[in-house]
């Protein structure tokens, strides 16, 4: 456990500390193998730390696994990134990004829903000065949105974390905020405190997810901030929010609460969906469709947790699949980004050509997030689906396909557009050539995406099953 | 004691009145500072007997340094460096905003007349104090324009979150300080305030004319 946690948090103060700009990216690459290894050991033999307030369960074992897998990718990246970035101060980047991998990894653990809270609130503190890396006045306003709009959420998040601390206060109450004594207690829970809680929290949380209509921070963010922490953002925080929510959604319908707590997932997931579909046709800005992409992912992740049993298990294997694939689109377009210096669709052609390994990269992953076979999205996207018609959700189940169609047109068309024809006449920025040093990372995570999309193995299938059952839901 | 909190629920929800119809950003600042202080007292008047008295102190000393005159010292600050005096176009006007937030504190007594208290030793205007100071912050950080006023707004609903968390402090005393920790992004706003400014002084400045001091 200390590896996960502690480690990062060591190299993340010598970043800090070191003066050679040169080094430091090396110190990234050390935390984010350190962590593999750790998340490693941990899966074979979870343990226990501060009495009990930090443990592995099933669906902190997916979000932790996500998380590594993207970091690595991201730190390999981040070597050939920071290298071509020569001219920019790393310090706090590379700081930055090794606290938040700590804080990352104490959301997974985290069973006391007060340390949840706090290691969520540290992440977003970490991001804010990251998604400033370009110094610009473009920059600067994003990370403006994105601190004001979350610790808003923090905030709120915070009231309900405390609504679930009065819950358990009544006379035979835990007075506790550890999941697992919460759910033991269920029913002697004020239901009238949780369903408060639930709002709070809820309100609270998807701001982080960003779920609409709380997501508008996240076109701003993603748009601005550098390839590799829009990774990050998009497959590692978000997860962890919504493992967050997952964990929350537990107590509540222990509480008795879940029927009003997973119909309220439902709507929001539908909208998240809705408004993604709506913002990404005729987007101009690559990166900011794939903000909008992000969004209609985590509608679709709301979606199976609302509805629960075989569509939670495929929300979790969404999660993992989500997270990959996000990893290769933004690496793949900080890439394209780097090349051509403008995110504009419209001054944007010829990437196929011009970034040979980027380019096709760049569009393996927009098939692969649409749900085209046979990458893993479309197997979890499925798995949701056909737990969503068969717990009765008709109607959802014909919205969440018509929105999925009306996105992959949307994204298509940027997309091709984007990788079709002749670069001749783009902008162009010298000495950004295309190199495995930026398309390996991203080649591997898309890689892992097919590999989980061909062969499922039966032990993964039973620990997002595990995931699912410890959330609850119809079987 | 009781009537001496109920004093103190009053004039912090009356705070909240007056910065939601201030145009001055001083005197808001300075109302803010005096609700921080107020909410230092409130460790003090409704702690239980059995807490230890040393917690309460710490309690109560930090809020008064944090809330009371740290953020407002950073915030006097971060105001004379960016120069602005006055919230000048508020998205949503004094008058309406001001009949919002009392919409907000109808509902508030409202809503929290209907939950059941599991402790109810405590104070009966807690929760209502609590839920109209945070609808209040999110009102002011939603319908201000300039930086610092939503910073105020944000303080303000942080001050609404300190208070209701008083109500869990005799089981679970360390989740209030917890609280303390959103402090820190009142003081990473006020970064990031001062950042914006001296960001805006350098681009409006044509980089082409930092070409004097060549050979």
């Amino acid at each position: 456990m200390a590896l996960v946690v502690l480690l990062p948090l060591l190299l993340g103060a010598l970043a800090f500390a070191l003066p050679s700009r040169r080094e430091r990216p090396l110190l990234l690459l050390a935390g984010a193998v350190g962590h593999s290894a750790g998340v490693a050991w941990l899966w074979a033999r979870p343990g226990r730390g501060l009495e009990g307030w930090l443990a592995l369960d099933a669906p902190g074992k997916v979000i932790l696994a996500t998380v590594s897998a993207l970091f690595l990718a991201s730190a390999a990246y981040a070597q050939r990134y920071l290298r071509l970035r020569d001219d920019r101060e790393n310090r706090i980047f590379v700081g930055g990004l090794l606290v938040l991998l700590s804080a990352l990894s104490v959301v997974a653990l985290a069973q006391h829903l007060g340390i949840l809270w706090v290691a969520i609130e540290v992440t977003t503190l970490t991001t804010a000065p990251l998604i400033y890396f370009d110094r610009d006045a473009r920059s600067l306003e994003a990370s403006w949105k994105y601190l004001l709009v979350c610790s808003l959420g923090v905030a709120l998040a915070l009231l309900g974390t405390f609504f679930l601390a009065l819950s358990s206060a009544g006379p035979g109450g835990p007075h506790s905020l550890v999941v697992g004594e919460l759910v033991a207690a269920g029913p002697s829970l004020s239901r009238p405190w949780v369903r408060a809680a639930f709002v709070f929290l809820l309100v609270g949380y998807g701001t982080k997810m960003g779920l609409a209509p709380l997501h508008s921070w996240k076109p701003d963010a993603y748009g601005e901030a550098p390839g590799l922490l829009g990774a990050i953002l998009s497959g590692g925080i978000t997860s962890a929010a919504f493992l967050a929510l997952a964990r929350v959604l537990q107590v509540c319908g222990a509480a008795g609460e879940g029927a009003f707590a997973r119909q309220a997932l439902l709507a929001m997931g539908l909208l998240s969906m809705a408004l993604a579909g709506i913002f990404i046709v005729g987007q101009r800005d690559y990166k900011r469709m794939l903000a909008y992409s992000s969004v209609e992912h985590m509608g679709i992740l709301a979606v199976g947790l609302g509805v629960g049993g075989a569509a939670g298990a495929g929300a979790f294997f969404h999660a993992l699949n989500n997270g990959l694939v996000k990893g290769v689109l933004f690496l793949a377009a900080g890439s394209i980004h780097r090349s051509y210096g403008t995110k504009q669709v419209d001054e944007v052609r010829g990437a196929l050509r011009r970034l040979p390994l980027s380019g096709p990269l760049f569009l393996a992953g927009f098939f692969a997030v649409t749900g085209a076979p046979p990458f893993g999205p479309f197997f979890s996207e499925l798995t949701i689906l056909r737990g969503v018609f068969a717990s009765g959700h008709a109607l959802a189940g014909c919205l969440f396909l018509a929105f999925v169609a009306v996105i992959f047109v949307g994204m298509g068309a940027i997309v091709l557009g984007v990788v079709q024809g002749d670069p001749a006449g783009c902008p162009e920025r010298p000495g950004q050539e295309d190199g495995w040093g930026n398309a390996a990372p991203a080649l591997a995570l898309l890689a892992a995406s097919l590999a989980l999309g061909l062969y499922l193995p039966p032990s993964l299938r039973d620990l997002f099953t595990a995931a699912s059952a410890t959330v609850g839901g119809p079987r | 004691m009781a009537t001496f909190a109920q004093t103190v629920f009053i004039l912090v929800v009356m705070i909240d009145f007056f910065v939601l119809a201030s145009s001055r950003l001083k005197a808001a600042i300075a109302a803010v500072a005096a609700q921080g202080a107020l909410l230092a007292l409130l460790p003090l008047l409704l702690a239980p007997q059995e807490l230890h008295v040393l917690h309460v102190l710490a309690l109560s000393l930090g809020a008064l340094l944090v809330k009371g005159i740290g953020i407002p010292f950073l915030l006097r600050w971060a105001m004379r460096e960016a120069s602005v005096s006055r919230e000048v176009e508020p998205v949503v006007g004094y008058v309406p905003s001001l009949a919002l937030g009392g919409l907000g504190v109808m509902l508030a007594f409202a809503f929290s007349a209907t939950l059941p208290i599991p402790t109810p030793e405590k104070h009966p205007y807690l929760v209502a104090t609590s839920l109209s100071t945070v609808w209040t912050g999110l009102l002011l950080v939603v319908s201000r324009q300039k930086a610092v006023s939503q910073v105020l707004g944000f303080l303000v609903l942080e001050n609404g979150v300190f208070v209701f968390g008083l109500l869990l402090s005799d089981f679970m005393p360390w989740m209030v300080e917890a609280g303390v920790l959103l402090d820190l992004f009142a003081a990473v706003f006020v970064m990031g305030i001062v950042i914006f400014h001296i960001h805006r002084t350098f681009s409006s400045l044509d980089t082409g004319k930092l070409s004097a001091l060549r050979d």
